[in-house]
């Protein structure tokens, strides 16, 4: 977003019509414009009529009376919800499922610096290309891969565990596992993928410092610890901040897979209950509003976030 | 030099040996669902087999070839994939060049309705009704079109655009009659190669992996995408074994085998063509990576 503003300074001076009107530059450009149409159409209408369509939150929807017709009830169906007995079920699975994923935050970073410092070029491109590849897995297929492998009798898992005198343990349907299964398999998948930032921030470190440093007698750890990753903190800072835009919407689709009705205590996540909600159970006015309680709050978390990354790094996405 | 705990030496063969360690971790499920799918059943839900194959038979593979369900998924998957990425590009491309040109004014509204999408969402009820108030509900289209292009994608191409069509090029072809109709197919186009690979790559990957919007818009079996066959054999469990095979009753135990046996050479079926495309291609994905973060 700060491109944007850039983007004007730049512009503003250099526009050839500076003087003409209006009218004369759209007849000079009018296909630029047919370019943009079907863009515009799209996010018009799958993006700013839902908007507009939110709010049914603050209505009793009728399907016969459409999302205009229906009449209002205020805040009634956010107040049902925040009454309800599950209402800090929910917002702590978020949360808790949530941070669980973000304080794995650098491991991906720890990842990057060791495959970094592998001076073996065949070698580190082996690792690379290996890793990477669980990011290109769907999350049906990886759910599927969760289900085989902790299968009580016939998963490879439990057969180590029986085979080393251990009872079999009953992964799926333990609520008490479900975030650990759900978190680690996600890095299992993410964690190579989410290297290839951080890796392109360390090439680009200037190689003279590493020189000055090695002449001053720092060890590889010293260098990677003040040459390396001082390199790529603006990285890791917008990187933070983008994850945190994404606070609460992590995963939903593979919870959906994940979840059933033995491991709801710690599965059940605001999304997860909104499709149940409003898509199972046609309570769309009510679904609606917990999404919008959500999307408020990720909102807030984002702009939030980066405020203080502003203040504190002078890195920052606006 | 100074002694500061580790030499530089041992630092080196601990990394390696840490690298190794993690890489071996992160590619063992890999290679024991590879060999799961061509060994005895037996042998896999017993744990004789661990990480080569044993009793080597394709089994699996033959059920999956006889499933009707999986081959019709497999069909409109590759349907959906290949509908869906070229709309994608006929909406993006033309979009992301005219955002990069100077002369197209209101540039910074467009960009603020492009970008606030990214910020702000009616959420999956109100998107959902409106994809039944279009009558989308249980068509191809509802599969291709929500989320055909995000503002992120946008945002890359018009900064490849910016950086690799010089303006003059687009000014001396203006001064010499073309519009820029034509210039966009026959200048812009033929220039951008890299990055129209990148965008389809990265939306043909995602379509092919999708399952949601499929699970809650479409209704019709025959139109599943292999991902909800997917679901239903690997996750729910229901995997039909004597669909397509006219008849043939299996023993319940026969079953049981046919359904484990199935689990592995499915997911084989299904991740491969990917698995298999990616090392070519990883220069391009990394480099679609790469772009869109040189943009924060």
């Amino acid at each position: 977003m700060e491109i944007l503003e850039k983007e004007n300074n730049v512009v503003a001076p250099t526009v050839h019509y500076k003087t003409s009107r209006i009218k004369k530059n759209f007849s000079a450009n009018w296909q630029l414009y047919v370019f943009l149409s079907p863009a515009l159409l799209y996010f018009m209408i799958f993006h700013y009529i839902p908007m507009y369509g939110v709010q049914i939150a603050f209505k009793e929807f009728y399907a016969n009376l459409g999302i205009t017709g229906s009449p209002w009830v205020g805040f009634e169906h956010f107040t049902r919800f925040f009454d309800s007995y599950y209402f800090w079920r929910l917002l702590k699975n978020t949360l808790v499922l949530n941070v669980y994923g973000l304080i794995l935050f650098p491991v991906p970073i720890i990842f990057a610096l060791m495959l970094n410092e592998v001076k073996n070029g065949a070698a580190k491109k082996w690792a690379q290309t290996l890793t990477y590849a669980p990011h290109f897995i769907s999350v049906v297929v990886v759910v599927g891969m969760l289900v085989a492998f902790l299968d009580p009798v016939t998963g490879i898992v439990n057969n180590t565990i029986v085979k080393f005198g251990g009872e079999p343990v009953l992964f799926l349907t333990d609520a008490g596992l479900f975030r650990h299964i759900f978190v680690w398999s996600g890095q299992w998948q993410s964690l190579g993928w989410g290297t290839i930032i951080y890796l392109a921030a360390l090439a680009g470190v200037n190689p003279e410092l590493h020189e000055a440093a090695r002449v001053d007698g720092a060890t590889r750890m010293q260098r990677i610890i003040h040459v390396n990753i001082p390199a790529i903190i603006p990285t890791v800072v917008i990187l933070f901040i983008l994850n945190i835009g994404n606070f609460m919407q992590v995963g939903f689709e593979k919870v959906l897979l994940l979840q059933n009705s033995l491991n709801s205590e710690t599965s059940d996540i605001i999304q997860t209950f909104v499709y149940q909600a409003g898509l199972l159970e046609g309570q769309y006015s009510f679904a609606a509003a917990i999404g919008l309680f959500e999307s408020v709050i990720n909102i807030v978390l984002l702009i939030t976030v980066n405020q203080i990354a502003r203040k504190v790094s002078d890195n920052s996405l606006w | 030099m100074r002694n500061s705990g580790l030499s530089d030496r041992t630092f080196g063969i601990i990394n390696g040996i840490g690298v190794l360690l993690i890489t071996i971790i992160i590619t063992y499920p890999l290679i024991f669902v590879i060999s799961a799918s061509i060994s005895d059943p037996t042998a896999v839900n017993t744990g004789k087999m661990w990480l080569w194959p044993v009793d080597i038979t394709f089994a699996g593979f033959e059920k999956v070839f006889e499933n009707k369900a999986i081959w019709v998924g497999y069909r409109n998957t590759i349907f959906y994939t290949i509908v869906g990425t070229l709309i994608h590009l006929f909406v993006l491309l033309p979009c992301a060049y005219a955002l990069s040109r100077k002369e197209l004014m209101g540039k910074k509204i467009i960009l603020w309705i492009i970008l606030f999408t990214m910020l702000f969402n009616g959420g999956l009820i109100p998107s959902y009704l409106l994809v039944k108030n279009l009558n989308m509900l249980n068509t191809m289209w509802a599969i291709v079109i929500p989320g055909v292009v995000g503002a992120w994608s946008i945002l890359v191409a018009k900064s490849f655009f910016e950086q690799t069509i010089p303006d003059t090029l687009v000014e001396a072809s203006k001064i010499d009659g073309a519009t820029d109709f034509q210039i966009f197919r026959r200048i812009v186009l033929p220039l951008s190669l890299p990055i129209i690979a990148v965008m389809a790559l990265f939306h043909a990957v995602a379509l092919w992996n999708q399952y949601f919007n499929a699970l809650i818009y479409l209704t019709d079996e025959n139109k599943f995408p292999l991902q909800l066959i997917l679901r239903q054999i690997l996750i729910l469990s229901q995997f039909d074994a004597s669909s397509g095979v006219g008849g043939v009753v299996d023993s319940y135990i026969e079953q049981v085998k046919a359904a484990s046996l199935i689990k592995y050479a499915v997911i084989i079926v299904s991740a491969l063509p990917l698995l298999i495309v990616y090392p070519f291609l990883q220069r391009f994905f990394v480099k679609g990576v790469l772009i869109g973060s040189v943009k924060e």
